[in-house]
């Protein structure tokens, strides 16, 4: 398979089309049967695969910066009949694993951006259901704030993953179901046994969506329920969208190289290194940070870095150890986390906020070993001392190096790292670390203003370990070389295990449950095998399933 | 209880199912025929609820003698519920259950697959009465009006069928379905039936002997499917159910066979010999060949799709555990499992249509849609033949399968009728030379007018040749007053 590519245009989709109409926008599924990036693969009734969630991932993230003034977002589909068959079967039959893993993470993350969008940027989402409304398509239609299901005697919402395929609609379905919808957990297990679904009244009896509508009274009530939750929101009137310019980016050799992050790439060392660079220069003001649009750092960074992590995850999965470098000059990082801080209520710099946050969680939920430098000539401050606080290790150089007059490392802490880019688990990532210490960030936030250098980031608990300029190369080469020689699947799982400490939520068990069930179901015989039910889903013959119970 | 061929009339609804000794069914169908009855007042024949029809009434489902001619009032019609008798020791004939008993009960495992398939069948139903209810209002004599109500309390008595398996055999989620069936409306926008075909208008007696030939002969298609069936009731259902389909068919073709007869023989008395001569041909009060030639094209390329995508997992699925056959299947002579073999289906590829194999499970829907392009093909010869001997040079044909589709393969393209893919543009230009006009339906609304002197024809259609139950040309077949 070709390089897959997450940046996309309007312009270029295959799959969806954005209709803006003052404050609601037309999201609208129309898949090309034949465009799915699997050559010969036919996306039938509306059913998706990771090319028609790029488009939609993109979409959500262009509504939000381009349009600030749609305050509601109606999800519906282009095809006369069907909403949406939810993912493809096919295509999952023939996808890898970690295609498959991967491909459902993304989804998954899309689709939390959906629901952030509406709970945190007042663009609400509103989900118009005519036609069948099958697995994938019912947990995107489950993302909206509300569903509407049209009442023609036909149309239904299933998860008809059990019955027909022997998985789950594990991309968040069944916990969106119990957890977010509040279905009762026996009319969960027979809706998800239904494979026909659940239609009419009983659909709205049993809060599977939240009003049915006759095909008279349609048109006329989903422009009401969208405005009326576009009244809701909080949303400017007449400011102006910033446009998200095409990212510049090159991919030279094996490495990628952006505006402000590179990726380098060791592939004997199965490793890629990140780095970041910080701010040139930094606007004086809010009106500055208009002016600039997408080439504001903030904004500029977390896309680049966004597109980086996911270029990653699919076009390199051999690449187990991912490090994390900066460079440049720490106080316009945090001249920049200012602004950020100080002008929280504009929206967009909300906008910038949460892409941040969510570019931090990507990032989290990116099965690698996470492993951050901090060297002399490095920027980790305030947001993107995150990056440090997202690895699973941090190594910092102590003092300065010999032959190199740049001051020793330090570290820096804005209010940034205290509030605004909580984890899926609703903490902090310092709340998160020190789980057991809370004191522990009460004296990092004492912290704020200092240059950290290595012994009081070691003494704070902010990094992992320090080497002098003696041990630095040796100490850095062994824990890679050590790293890399673990077991992929091994580290996979501890760093999932250990990165997400303290309490669940909703998002952290979307995830959980994915990783656990899904992927587990995704690998045993009676889904996969070859006479498994992906396998076999089309051909009309009948999985086998092995009847022993694990 | 009975013998399982004659039927018990003694109770409210008849059958030869033994639903006396079944309280539970009995009661359902108790419940439901109140909401049956009603439904046909409302939305079956428009009028003429009054009237005395000459209808046959089943009184045996063996071949011999199983119906019984008399006057009807329709809605005293005695709807019940007819299987063909059973087979002993009978075998499931296909599928990876080959050669087992066949089922007697619902299999678990296939309860949402024959429940969809149950429904769908059985949504046709009503909606073919429905769509017709306006007809008898214009109906060009007594025979052809007799023939509209024999054909309307059929496709009532074979949603009567489908309500019986639903209810005997889905518990309350059939009872639900079974009401279900009541409540769509065709052509309604909040409560359409479930099939695009059955949501069109039926406006004219040109356009119900069309629906009669194409599209009840696609419902002959899927009930030769379903008669195969591994699950015995439906089986046995559907046999019986073929034994009245084929009179609907017989109406149909018939009735545009004397349509054309008639327009040949009017063309000769008259002098014309061109059929494309369309003005001279009207002036006649008849129906030109041409615009007979538009609504085959229209209603041929309707029913293909009520076959549903060439490349079908549902079709694959039925086939494989046994519950929908191919037709006539017991005559084939392969392994009826079909694990190893292709079918060669037509596709759209990269804008051409080429013919590809595919694995023959998959491309059930094709094979079954070609059976039925075959077995129409002759009542267009039969046509043709009409025609021929009239000495008029003009030939009826069915137009490409890829023609006017909306769903399957040919969906995305514009194809006429010769199989040429069109752009745009000119598929724009030629609609009209293709599918029937709005100038059409105007002409054959003004031309229907209703005759009920007995043995009297409207002007634009000839006699049969042969009277229904043999009863001779001037029969009253409606006594519309009493």
């Amino acid at each position: 398979m070709d390089r897959i590519d997450f940046q996309t245009h309007p312009d270029r989709y295959r799959h969806w089309r954005i209709e803006v109409a003052g404050p609601v926008a037309d999201l609208i599924l129309d898949v090309d049967p034949g465009a799915s990036i699997f050559p010969g693969c036919e996306l039938k009734l509306n059913s998706y695969d990771l090319g028609v969630d790029i488009e939609l991932a993109d979409a959500v993230q262009r509504l939000r910066f381009e349009h600030p003034e749609v305050r509601c977002v109606v999800l519906r589909s282009g095809k006369e009949g069907v909403f949406c068959a939810g993912a493809n079967i096919r295509m999952l039959g023939r996808a890898s694993h970690g295609h498959k893993v991967n491909f459902c993470k993304f989804t998954n993350e899309t689709r939390c951006a959906i629901e952030d969008a509406s709970d945190a940027s007042g663009q609400r989402y509103l989900a118009a259901v005519s036609g069948p409304c099958a697995g994938g398509g019912y947990e995107l239609a489950a993302c909206a704030e509300r569903i509407l299901l049209i009442d023609d005697r036909r149309s239904a919402v299933s998860l008809p993953e059990m019955p027909l395929l022997a998985v789950l609609p594990g991309t968040g379905g069944l916990t969106r179901l119990t957890d977010k919808r509040r279905v009762r957990r026996d009319l969960a297990d027979l809706f998800c046994s239904l494979e026909e679904g659940v239609r009419g009244r009983r659909a709205v009896d049993w809060r599977l969506v939240d009003e049915v509508v006759p095909p008279s009274r349609w048109a006329a009530t989903v422009a009401q329920r969208a405005a009326e939750l576009a009244a809701l929101s909080d949303r400017p009137d007449a400011a102006r969208g910033i446009a998200l310019t095409p990212l510049q980016r090159r991919f030279d050799g094996d490495g990628v190289q952006y505006r402000h992050v590179r990726v380098a790439i060791d592939r004997a060392a199965r490793r890629a290194t990140i780095s970041v660079t910080g701010p040139a220069d930094v606007p004086a003001d809010l009106a500055g940070i208009h002016a600039a649009g997408a080439a504001f750092w903030p904004l500029a960074m977390a896309r680049e870095l966004d597109d980086a992590v996911l270029h990653l995850r699919f076009n390199e999965p051999t690449l187990g150890l991912i490090v994390l470098r900066s460079e440049g000059d720490p106080a316009r990082v945090l001249a920049a986390d200012t602004l950020l801080l100080a002008h929280a209520q504009d929206w967009l710099v909300r906008e910038i906020r949460l892409l941040l946050k969510r570019t931090f969680k990507r990032l989290d939920l990116t099965s690698r070993s996470l492993i951050a430098l901090i060297e002399p000539g490095s920027c980790f401050a305030g947001t993107l001392a995150e990056l440090v606080f997202a690895a699973d290790r941090a190594v910092m150089f102590a003092g300065a190096r010999a032959g190199d007059n740049r001051p020793a490392a330090a570290l820096h802490l804005s209010a940034m790292n205290f509030s605004a880019c909580p984890m899926s688990n609703g903490l902090t990532r310092l709340q998160t670390r020190f789980l057991g210490e809370p004191d522990s960030v009460d004296r990092a936030h004492a912290a704020i203003g200092r240059a950290l250098e290595a012994e009081d980031a070691l003494a704070l608990g902010l990094v992992t370990v320090a080497h002098d300029d003696l041990d630095w190369d040796d100490g850095v080469r062994i824990m890679l070389e050590e790293r890399a020689s673990f077991s992929p699947d091994a580290l996979t799982a501890m760093e999932a295990n250990l990165r997400f400490a303290g309490p669940e939520t909703m998002e952290t068990r979307i995830f959980g449950r994915l990783t656990a069930w899904q992927n587990w179901l995704f690998q045993r015989p009676n889904a996969v095998g070859e006479a498994g039910a992906l396998k076999r889903y089309g051909s009309g013959l009948k999985p086998e399933f092995d009847p022993e119970r694990v | 209880m009975p013998d399982g061929i004659d039927v018990d009339y003694d109770g409210l609804i008849p059958n030869n199912v033994g639903l006396n000794a079944d309280a539970r069914v009995r009661k359902a169908l108790e419940t439901w025929h109140p909401g049956y009855i009603d439904w046909w007042q409302d939305r079956g024949p428009d009028g003429f609820q009054d009237a005395l029809v000459y209808l046959r009434t089943a009184i045996s489902v063996d071949a011999q003698g199983w119906a019984k001619f008399g006057f009807v009032r329709m809605p005293e019609y005695k709807w019940g519920i007819l299987l063909a008798p059973a087979v002993e020791g009978r075998r499931i004939g296909f599928g990876r259950h080959k050669g087992d008993p066949a089922w007697q009960d619902v299999p678990g495992e296939y309860r949402a697959m024959l429940r969809r398939l149950l429904v769908i069948q059985g949504d046709t139903e009503p909606a073919s009465v429905e769509q017709q209810r306006h007809l008898g209002a214009t109906a060009p004599s007594l025979y052809d009006l007799r023939n509209l109500f024999q054909v309307n309390v059929e496709e009532g008595r074979h949603l009567w069928a489908m309500v019986y398996l639903l209810q005997k055999y889905f518990g309350a989620d059939g009872r639900e379905e079974a009401e279900e069936l009541l409540r769509r409306r065709s052509g309604d926008q909040d409560t359409p039936r479930m099939l695009g075909a059955f949501n069109e208008a039926t406006p004219d007696w040109l356009s119900f002997f069309m629906f009669t030939t194409f599209t009840d002969r696609d419902g002959k298609m899927q009930l030769e499917a379903l008669a195969q069936s591994g699950f015995d009731p439906l089986s046995r259902t559907c046999r019986f159910m073929l034994t009245e389909e084929a009179h609907h068919m017989f109406v149909g073709e018939s009735g545009v066979g004397r349509i054309i007869a008639r327009t040949c023989q009017a063309m000769k008395a008259a002098g014309i010999e061109d059929a494309e001569d369309v003005g001279a041909v009207r002036r006649l009060g008849v129906i030109d060949l041409p615009l007979i030639q538009r609504k085959i094209n229209l209603h041929f390329s309707l029913t293909l799709d009520l076959f549903g995508n060439e490349i079908s997992t549902n079709a694959a699925n039925a086939f494989n555990a046994g519950l929908k056959g191919r037709f006539r299947e017991h005559t084939l002579t392969d392994d009826h499992q079909l694990l190893n073999d292709t079918y060669p289906v037509l596709r759209l590829v990269d804008g051409a249509v080429v013919k590809q194999d595919v694995p023959a499970l998959s491309a059930l829907n094709m094979r079954l849609r070609d059976d039925f392009v075959d077995d129409v093909r002759g009542g267009i010869t039969r046509w043709n033949n009409v025609i021929a001997k009239s000495g008029i040079a003009y030939r009826l044909a069915l137009p490409h399968v890829g023609f006017n589709r909306r769903i399957g393969e040919f969906s995305r393209a514009r194809i006429d009728p010769l199989g040429n893919i069109l752009d745009a543009e000119s598929w724009q230009g030629r609609r009209d030379a293709f599918l029937p006009t709005a100038a059409d339906g105007d002409f054959l609304h003004a031309l229907m007018q209703p005759v009920r002197v007995p043995g009297a024809f409207a002007g634009w259609i000839a006699p049969p040749r042969i009277g229904i139950d043999n009863r001779p040309g001037d029969f009253e077949y409606v006594k519309i007053h009493e």
